[in-house]
């Protein structure tokens, strides 16, 4: 390696000339690429090592000799057993208990209900009128289909979630094995947990449950460790003086007093459900992502616009009611009567019966039919086409301008530099951000991206998620400058973050897909909208956060508002942005992947290639690539964001 | 006293927090500052001492010598670094988990510095926890809880959660949890702390009540002058996690064992802890004639008598019997400051 023979002792003293040496080193080896031997331009095929054979190798023994299928089977059996009853019971499937399904209308005044008691009005209104419209829009049973779903996964996510949070919290050798795995299991891509559950579960609503829990298992953990861990030691203590038994401390004491910590974990658990459940249509579970699926493939966007709307209502309902729960202090309740004390419940038990009786009367109440559907498609049609006829001209000439000037000629050049250059730039980079120690974990990372065998698909998915973290920061720091003008547009601006924020990533295709079409640009596009809301968030953080002290002596001492901005604003916020556009680029290389389906020629249509042959080995390869890639950006922004703040000694 | 007696002892008890505190040799002359270079802070250094059934010790110090670890130490929330804690006899750092289970439902009981409610109960069900833990069926405990509620005047408050709460009135909770169990050794850390002086009297009084009734052990932790002599049969001052003096509170007032202490308890009104008894001469030649003045009085308490009478010497009177002469000036001096 060259970065080693550069480094002789003394160097190390100062980081900054070592990771020159190694920047320059790098570019060398660009300028005269044309000399360059080819095993340095790209690695021989004869280094490329067969990874996703020995992953298949060892998968087939685990679930032929190791009898994981069987182990595998029992699971998803009793997840289908379950599955079973929700689809029963939400839309009437023939199965036991052979009850459902329940009307639209008791379902809808029952969300109307939970949102009233856990967040008031506002919350009760859109909840009721989330589910009233999808009954009206006659979607109903697929927006039942993929809530089935969701009810079995999250239960299944959160005891799993906590059960190995306790263990990491009591086992410090769990926590240490357990870390690392999150890490990567937080940034593998939706897919490459779906390959391994096809081959060993099927494609199906099943399917669909299992790879739904098993993605939304990690945050579960993280939540779970962060809340016990938190617990006050004077509750502990009491706990114990009280005469508790572990196990009472555990159930009664600690686990309690962790509620709003956990109950954030489950919030985080019903977000990831949702996503996933969306894009489990890939992997044939039906319900509202199926129908999107198809109908953008069939480029009917006023019909998935509508679907679009009910997926988006369904986020933010549920995100709004599971934090509400979350946030929920405990209140005394007075009254003497059991009416009284239970008003809501009693209230609620009144409107349930009041449904179960207009789905008596009516039919209408319980399903409302596709022909008594109410539809906004044809209007939406007739609006979009008029917009696209409208910026056809400028659609069109920016579509061009983007792929002949800037994306092909882009691409070309992340695919023609030298895989040695990229390497020893990278290792020169990181000296310069963590010395030695990131220097060697970003190789470790980046290497065996090399040694697979996909590195050009892998620039192409660096280069995708390059310029639209880079359109995004165009886009996203103005904008959150913009926002963090004054307290109230600050918080509006968040809340619409927040909020675009619980939105599964599927829906960001619907607007680009209806604006440029099936091509290169809406994939940038998609990725860069999807990866604007964090830097726009953390950039209105970033400039919140600044001690008002500090921009007060800047104005004492005369500095105008662009200086203002430019020499204290900026800087102070930088490790806050950076942060912002860390998370960015997780949001982007998560967007690439699942933009494959689009037309995409990086690891993403690869894995949806390995997906539909079911082949493990290569789908996970490619999960850890893009995995590697996203911890390895990780790695250097937070390194630098953490170095930077220490020194600002804040 | 007999060796049966004696409820709690500890012995060379050390507790250290640092990186790897087991592995410290520790000896009396172990210094603060050899601990530091290592990167270990003693929060309690060498603590030997012995507390009677049915004795109040008030442990003393300045915030941050050591006081609360103490006390955790003494209940076994904390394991301790060297030494041994015997409880009835029994080395607490021996007891298996059930033994101590055991011993905590049956024996202990404490009242944390800041409460250390369960914040998702309320506050009937904060006190009913400890009887529940001990295995009491539902109504009996419900019915104990509200008991202890009414007593220390949060009668009406019995659905609301902590945060509901002010810190006085949380305070209280933690108080009426630890009554409902009626401990015989009780562990008070600061427990009258955010309390209202009326309140703080009536909570005083009540654990007064019990420990004269039932003979109760009882560790209190307080920064008050005034309760500390109101309640303590004893009193330990401590210093940077060390027990400088454990004594009655007249012989720490007028016999300080260091300067430390000398200068720890130079604002206190004398007067109100010093008995007649302890400037008395004794008896030497004729009783002087007259009224005796009863001579387990503080010399607050005979201030006006004394005053009043005008004898130079004035008799003392314990049970029944004269027990010394009191010198009229030295008292005066004590009284109301040596004469300019
Ligand atoms: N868990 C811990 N880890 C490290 N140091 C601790 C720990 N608990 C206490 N200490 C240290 O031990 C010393 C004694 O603390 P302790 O809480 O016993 O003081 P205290 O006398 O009760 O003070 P206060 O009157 O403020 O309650 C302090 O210096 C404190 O910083
Ligand atoms: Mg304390």
């Amino acid at each position: 390696m060259m970065a080693a023979t550069l480094a002789k002792p003394g160097f190390f003293l100062d980081q900054r000339r070592v990771a020159q040496a190694i920047l320059l080193a790098a570019l060398v080896l660009v300028l005269f690429r044309g000399v360059l031997p080819a095993g340095l331009i790209r690695l021989p095929e004869g280094m490329v090592l067969p990874f996703a054979d020995w992953i298949n190798a060892a998968f087939a023994f685990a679930q032929n000799d190791l009898g994981l299928m069987t182990l595998t089977r029992a699971f998803s059996d009793a997840v289908e057993v379950c599955l079973d009853v929700t689809a029963n019971l939400l839309y009437g499937k023939s199965r036991w208990p052979n009850v459902g399904p329940i009307p639209w209308v008791v379902i809808a005044a029952t969300a109307g209900m939970a949102g009233y008691a856990l967040g008031g009005l506002r919350l009760a209104v859109l909840a009721a009128g989330t589910f009233v419209w999808i009954a009206v829009m006659g979607q109903w049973k697929w927006a039942m289909e993929t809530l089935s779903v969701i009810v079995v996964a999250v239960p299944f996510s959160v005891v799993f979630g906590l059960l190995m949070g306790v263990l990491a919290w009591r086992y410090r050798m769990a926590e240490r094995i357990l870390n690392p795995i999150l890490n990567i299991a937080q940034s593998l891509p939706h897919f490459a947990y779906m390959i391994p559950v096809v081959v060993f579960i099927g494609v199906g609503p099943k399917a669909g449950a299992i790879v739904t829990i098993i993605f939304s298992v990690p945050p579960m953990i993280r939540m779970s460790l962060l809340g016990l861990r938190a617990v006050s030691p004077e509750i502990i203590e009491s706990g114990k003086m009280s005469g508790t038994t572990r196990w009472q401390l555990m159930t009664r004491v600690r686990l309690p007093a962790a509620r709003t910590e956990i109950l954030i974990g489950v919030n985080q658990v019903i977000m990831q459900s949702l996503a996933m459940v969306v894009l489990a249509s890939f992997i044939g579970m039906p319900g509202l992502g199926q129908k999107l699926l198809q109908l953008l493939q069939a480029l009917k966007i006023g019909l998935s616009v509508e679907i679009g709307i009910t997926i988006v209502l369904l986020a933010i309902v549920l995100d709004r009611m599971s934090k509400a729960w979350a946030l929920k202090q405990p209140e005394h309740v007075e009254g003497a009567t059991w009416v009284q004390r239970h008003r809501l419940l009693a209230v609620w038990l009144g409107l349930i019966a009041l449904g179960f009786l207009l789905a008596w009367l009516n039919p209408y109440f319980i399903e409302v039919e596709r022909k008594q559907a109410l539809s906004l498609a044809d209007p939406l049609d007739a609006v979009v086409g008029g917009l696209i006829d409208l910026i056809d001209p400028v659609a069109d000439w920016l579509r061009w301008f983007l792929i002949t000037w800037v994306l092909i000629p882009l691409r070309d050049a992340f695919l023609w530099l030298p895989t040695s250059a990229v390497l020893v730039a990278l290792a020169g980079a990181a000296w310069r951000i963590g010395g030695l120690r990131s220097a060697l974990v970003c190789l470790a990372f980046i290497l065996p991206i090399a040694l697979s065998g996909w590195w050009d698909r892998a620039m192409i998915t660096l280069y995708t998620v390059f310029v639209s973290v880079a359109l995004a920061l165009v886009i996203g720091v103005p904008l959150g400058l913009l926002g963090a003008a004054n307290e109230a547009r600050a918080r509006r601006f968040l809340l619409v973050c927040d909020t675009a924020q619980t939105f599964p990533s599927f829906i960001y295709l619907i607007p680009v897909i209806m604006l440029f079409g099936v091509n290169d640009v809406a994939v940038v596009a998609a990725v860069m909208v999807f990866a604007t809301v964090p830097i726009v968030r953390y950039t209105i953080e970033g400039l919140r956060n600044i001690p008002p002290e500090i921009v007060e002596s800047a104005q004492m001492s005369g500095a105008s508002g662009r200086q203002l901005l430019w020499h204290v604003k900026l800087p102070l916020a930088l490790p806050t942005l950076v942060v912002g556009a860390n998370q960015s680029i997780m949001f982007a290389l998560f967007m690439v992947i699942i933009a494959a389906f689009i037309g995409t020629q990086d690891l993403g249509q690869e894995m949806q290639r390995a997906l539909s042959s079911t082949d493990v080995g290569k789908g996970l390869v490619l999960g850890l690539a893009v995995a590697f890639m996203g911890l390895t950006a990780d790695h250097l922004l937070m390194k630098w964001a953490r170095g930077r703040e220490a020194t600002a000694g804040r | 006293m007999t060796e049966s007696d004696v409820v709690i002892s500890c012995r060379n008890v050390w507790k250290v927090f640092g990186d790897r505190p087991e592995r410290l040799r520790l000896t009396p002359a172990t210094t603060l500052e050899a601990l530091r270079a290592t990167n270990h802070i003693a929060a309690v250094r060498d603590v030997s001492l012995d507390i009677r059934r049915g004795e109040m010790l008030v442990v003393m110090g300045l915030s941050g010598s050591g006081k609360s670890t103490l006390v955790r130490c003494l209940a076994r929330l904390l394991d301790i670094t060297s030494g041994e804690v015997m409880v009835e006899g029994q080395d607490i750092g021996k007891l298996s988990e059930t033994e101590l289970i055991e011993l905590r439902r049956k024996k202990m009981g404490m009242v944390f510095q800041s409460f250390g409610l369960l914040p998702h109960r309320t506050a009937l069900e904060n006190v009913a926890f400890p009887l529940e833990m001990r295995g009491q069926d539902r109504a009996s405990r419900i019915a104990r809880a509200r008991d202890m509620l009414t007593l220390v005047g949060l009668k009406g408050r019995e659905g609301y959660f902590p945060r509901e709460l002010s810190g006085g009135q949380q305070q209280r909770v933690g108080i009426a949890r630890s009554l409902a169990v009626e401990p015989d050794i009780w562990f008070l850390d600061e427990p009258f702390s955010a309390l209202d002086p009326l309140i703080r009297r009536e909570m005083q009084d009540e654990f007064l009540r019990l420990k004269g009734m039932l003979a109760k052990t009882i560790v209190f932790i307080t920064h008050d002058f005034d309760e500390a002599l109101r309640l303590a049969d004893r009193i330990a001052i401590m210093k940077d996690g060390a027990v400088e003096q454990i004594d009655t509170p007249e012989r720490i007032v007028m016999a300080p064992a260091t300067p430390y202490v000398a200068k720890f308890t130079e604002a206190i009104d004398r007067t109100r802890v010093v008995r007649a008894l302890a400037l008395a001469q004794p008896v030497a030649g004729p009783v002087p004639e007259g009224g005796a003045l009863p001579a387990g009085e503080t010399l607050h308490a005979l201030a006006r008598r004394i005053v009043g009478d005008s004898r130079p010497m004035i008799p003392l009177m314990d049970q029944g019997r004269i027990a010394g002469i009191l010198d009229r000036k030295a008292a005066l001096d004590l009284l109301l400051g040596p004469a300019a």
